[in-house]
């Protein structure tokens, strides 16, 4: 099953990853190529939030932008690793994965994943899982720079994220 | 025994400290081990033990504190993953 994830600062076109995972192919031990019957394809797109409301002081503050740090080497394994649990769970036919580092805009593409499959229940339940897995288990941390004279600040992670991950481990 | 220990995010802002090897005595066993006897460093070190929910990499793996350290380990420390 062909797999690409990504860890990069530049963006991505969701047109062509959706077109990647639409006609995957796999060669056959004779040579020849086989197109497997993707019947659906499933994506999650993450951006950049412009606004957010600060529960600390109650106050809109605008987001001027924002940094992503990661860990490289762990990056790449553990997304390969959520992946694989994915695979193992449904029956897939190609999954994508991208997650961008670095600094970002408001309203920027952050995080792309694509799943295909024969049936759409499978392909969306993996792409679900795959990011509900990814924001309590990558080594990713966002840093955001807020307009103004107000420091920047690392962002929480959240309990509700790590709540909806265990519901996939409870299987509810 | 050597390792290698890194630190990322607020974790690192506050330790003032990306990566550092280090030669660990021979009690300190384990990744929660490393994490107290560096904290016993003091001053900044000490928000290794005061910083609640600091999660542990070992050899780029997500790992338990009570996981046994080996020598030439990667070891990581870091905040809540906030990825996606």
């Amino acid at each position: 099953m062909p797999v690409r994830i990504r860890v990069q600062e530049a963006d991505f076109d969701v047109g062509a990853e959706i077109m990647a995972l639409s006609s995957p192919s796999s060669p056959m031990a004779d040579g020849a190529e086989v197109g497997a019957e993707v019947g659906a394809v499933a994506t999650f797109v993450g951006l950049v939030r412009a606004d957010k409301v600060s529960s600390a002081a109650a106050t809109l503050k605008q987001v001027d932008g924002m940094t992503l740090e990661h860990y490289p080497g762990m990056t790449e394994k553990s997304l390969a690793s959520i992946v694989a649990q994915a695979q193992q769970r449904w029956p897939l036919l190609g999954v994508r994965v991208i997650h961008r580092v670095g600094h970002l805009r408001p309203g920027e593409r952050i995080v792309f994943v694509g799943v295909a499959a024969s049936h759409r229940g499978d392909a969306f339940s993996a792409c679900e899982f795959i990011m509900d897995y990814l924001k309590t288990q990558a080594p990713f941390w966002k840093k955001e720079a807020f307009a103004g004279a107000q420091a920047s600040a690392w962002v929480d992670a959240r309990e509700s994220d790590e709540q909806v991950m265990q519901r996939w481990e409870r299987g509810t | 025994m050597k390792l290698t220990v890194l630190f990322f995010a607020s974790l690192r802002e506050a330790l003032g400290c990306a990566s550092e090897v280090l030669e660990v005595p021979a009690h300190v066993t384990t990744v929660g081990a490393l994490r107290d006897w560096l904290a016993a460093r003091g001053q900044a070190w000490s928000v290794l033990a005061t910083q609640k929910n600091v999660r542990a990499a070992l050899d780029h793996d997500m790992v338990a504190l009570a996981t046994p350290l080996h020598e030439g380990a990667e070891v990581a420390f870091f905040p809540p993953v906030t990825g996606g």
